[in-house]
């Protein structure tokens, strides 16, 4: 049947699949399927830079127009992953260069990104659009001049979070006089000043932008006269709002945010006087995302802010709300759907604001559709998990931070097992979990016998035996990420779920108890996995095969051994030989 | 086969024996027959770790690295925190290190001390140098200021130094020769001590 209809036909009904999933389906029903599928996918996403190659890439998709590639391990986040690890771009750069001239979108994260990369960007691909770059390293702003001087057609430049060597603010002045295409500008990562004209000139032209996130050094005189060049804004972030307040700054900034009516996300505020925020009452109404979390004021100021926000969906924001404004927030809005508190003093051993687990509690009462936690706290009860588990049985992602490691249920001294069971049970369509605290084996038998769509699981100073990590890896069906950290886990439970694997995308093991010798034959029966391990003391043959090994990085690949490993990385090989690149 | 597995696992830590008749168990298959690997890692001569000889405690919180799990563009903004990285001659790694909550250089001898456990500090009439007891390697400490020179730890005041440094590098002394604002006339650096 499939047959009688022409490619061209099917390659119109292909085209309107945009799911990876589906493609992929698509493409396994017969070689013809497959065959015209891969000459229309457009989009590609890349979980593991070092998973495939981009020739290989390359040769099953030849028409791309969108790559979206990361690097890194999830926890170089916290400087685990050493310096110079790997997750260079260049090599895919330099390669879609030659075979995909018609490239518009690249967007990678945890990447390491040259200079270079950005000017061999910039030269190669006539129509580029969309650069975003989530926690990369390695440019500077003179990379992002390249950008700026040569992309004529680009929409969106976002460098959210990366780490960029700032040299100067010159390199905004490089976008040409006649370009006026940017839909989406995210600069908020950077330290110098730019041109405060160049800026504006450059708002003034581009009448389809929608995203402008400023940097710190912006200073809140000056946002007035940005925004009133741009009152079709929809996300804004504004830099410091430090300045001492002044009444004409002060109703300058409400008259320029009255002008926006298309205001739906805001951030920024860095260091920000309080009496500033009365400025952004008229927006408020229809604010759906507002990231408050370098906004170091003070509970009341927050919940003024915040009782004016009816839509809000999405608050991002420091502990200083503390239970009380969680309290408020919980009553105020109703749609909320992520909420995520970071600690303002996270190495003070003491509380230095009245956040408790009741403020956690509270929301999980009040809003109905929240489905994504970041908590960051300092105690924590299985009471309280248990009530948010019953409150919230739609949650998707639960990252609870408690931040003494191994505490305990802080009311009966007792492990937060039971606590972290209830929430696996309850909430059966768990995609994300952090856990952390006190934490035996028993919470591992919980998660592997619950927690059956969960994708990725990070454990730290958690269980007691190989008996926890087992029960995860042969329990939990749909896990495709695992990273631990300083957990009595060991070979028997790894080399008992090797199989399992090569199912996942990554396995990250630091500080653990896994032995070289089982890191070899892990290597040795796995030909499909890349098993990587990463040590500062040198060749790992130069210790007995029992030594533990710092680091385990366990991924599936189809691209074989990596060829840049720095000389801290040892891949553990087929031959049961320690392969150097 | 999982259950057989977890029986096998549960029993041994009840009973305290580490078992090591554990085959490897990928399902459905019959295992590759490589030579010299018969049957699994049941005879490849493995000393499981033992648990009773764990690794210690974790240190306290504030000298954990990478917790809590905040990424460092929070850190360095929120708090009064200036975290630099610290690099030594020789080593792969780098490590970082927050300047604010040392206060005086010989805390700062101290944490890379610290950070870098093959290191010992080693004092010299007034000289601040690290060194290396399996090697004999002498390390003296050394920042990028904010105008990008190098220059040698301990000549301006420790608030001056924490405003103006950009990164710390442990070098090893005969690099370090010519660096900063030594001045020939001064009798404590270039004096060859050994320690």
């Amino acid at each position: 049947m499939v047959y009688s209809f022409p490619e061209e036909v099917l390659e119109y009904v292909f085209a309107f699949l945009s799911s990876d999933k589906d493609r992929n389906a698509v493409s396994l029903v017969c070689k013809s399927w497959y065959e015209i599928e891969r000459w229309c996918r457009r989009r590609v996403f890349i979980g593991n830079c070092y998973a495939v190659s981009p020739q290989i890439m390359i040769r099953r998709f030849p028409e791309v127009r969108a790559v979206k590639i990361k690097g890194k391990p999830h926890f170089a986040d916290f400087n685990l992953v050493p310096e110079r690890w790997g997750a260079y771009v260049y090599p895919w750069i330099s390669a879609m260069a030659r075979s995909y001239p018609w490239l518009e979108e690249i967007k990678l994260k945890r990447m390491v990104v040259t200079d270079e990369s950005l000017e061999l960007i910039s030269k190669s691909f006539k129509n580029f659009k969309v650069l975003s770059l989530s926690s990369c390293e390695g440019f500077t702003t003179d990379g992002l001049s390249s950008i700026a001087a040569n992309c004529r057609n680009l929409r969106e430049l976002d460098l959210r979070e990366s780490e960029v060597e700032d040299l100067s603010g010159h390199w905004l002045s490089h976008f040409p006089d006649n370009f006026t295409s940017l839909v989406s500008l995210n600069m908020s990562c950077l330290g110098s000043e730019v041109s405060f004209s160049a800026l504006e000139r450059l708002i003034s032209r581009c009448p389809n932008l929608k995203t402008l996130r400023l940097n710190r050094a912006v200073p809140v005189e000056k946002l007035a006269s940005l925004l009133r060049r741009a009152p079709q804004l929809v996300e804004f972030g504004t830099g410091a709002c430090s300045t001492e307040i002044r009444t004409d700054i002060f109703s300058n900034l409400v008259e320029a945010f009255s002008g926006c009516k298309h205001l739906e996300s805001l951030s920024g505020f860095w260091d920000v006087v309080p009496a500033y925020l009365p400025a952004m009452y008229c927006v408020c109404s229809r604010i759906t995302k507002l990231n408050l979390s370098y906004a170091t004021v003070q509970s009341p100021d927050l919940v003024e802010l915040i009782s004016q926000c009816s839509n809000l969906k999405c608050l991002w924001v420091l502990d200083y709300i503390e239970d009380a404004g969680l309290k408020a927030l919980s009553s105020y809005c109703k749609d909320l759907q992520e909420l995520r508190v970071f600690p303002s003093d996270p190495y003070s051993a003491e509380p230095n604001v009245s956040l408790t687990e009741q403020g956690l509690v509270t929301v999980s009462a009040g809003c109905p559709k929240l489905q994504s936690v970041l908590y960051f706290c300092r105690q924590m009860s299985n009471a309280a998990l248990i009530a948010i588990a019953r409150n919230r049985p739609n949650l998707l992602r639960f990252r609870l931070c408690i931040i003494e490691p191994q505490a305990p249920d802080y009311l009966t001294l007792e492990p937060l097992d039971t606590g972290f069971g209830a929430i696996v049970e309850h909430c059966k369509e768990l995609r994300r979990l952090s856990l952390s605290g006190l934490l035996t084996d028993r919470v591992f038998e919980y998660i592997g016998t619950h927690a059956k769509k969960l994708e990725m699981l990070s454990l730290a100073f958690a269980g007691d035996s190989d008996l926890g990590l087992h029960h995860v890896l042969s329990g939990c069906e749909s896990l495709r990420k695992l990273e631990i950290r300083d957990c009595p886990f060991g070979d028997r439970a790894l080399l008992a779920n090797a199989a399992k694997l090569e199912t996942m995308r990554s396995l990250w093991m630091s500080s653990c108890s896994v032995s070289y010798g089982a890191c070899k034959l892990l290597g040795q029966k796995m030909p499909n996995l890349n098993v990587e391990v990463i040590d500062e003391r040198g060749p790992p043959d130069s210790r007995p095969e029992s030594i533990s090994v710092e680091k385990l990085y366990v991924y599936r690949t189809v691209a074989g051994p990596r060829a840049d490993k720095p000389d801290f990385v040892w891949t553990m090989d087929e031959d049961g030989a320690l392969r150097f690149s | 086969m999982s259950s057989e597995i977890t029986k096998e696992l549960l029993e041994s830590e009840t009973s305290g024996v580490l078992k090591t008749e554990l085959t490897l168990g990928l399902p459905g298959d019959s295992l590759v027959q490589k030579s010299g690997i018969k049957r699994g890692f049941s005879d490849v001569d493995l000393k499981l770790a033992n648990y009773d000889q764990a690794e210690s405690q974790p240190p306290p919180q504030a000298q954990v690295v990478g917790w809590p799990p905040v990424r460092s563009y929070r850190k360095n903004l929120i708090k009064n925190c200036k975290y630099v990285k610290v690099g030594v001659d020789g080593a792969p790694y780098l490590r970082k290190i927050d300047l604010e909550i040392l206060s005086s250089y010989q805390d700062l001898l101290t944490a890379m001390g610290d950070m870098f456990t093959c290191l010992t500090i080693c004092h010299v009439l007034n000289e601040r140098k690290l060194m290396d007891s399996a090697n004999g390697e002498e390390y003296v400490p050394t920042y990028e200021d904010k105008d990008g020179d190098w220059m040698l730890v301990g000549d301006v005041p420790w608030k001056m130094f924490v405003e103006s440094c950009k990164r710390l590098r442990l070098m090893t002394s005969s690099e370090a020769i010519g660096l900063g604002a030594a001045a020939p006339s001064t009798p404590s650096k270039g004096s060859s001590t050994s320690c």
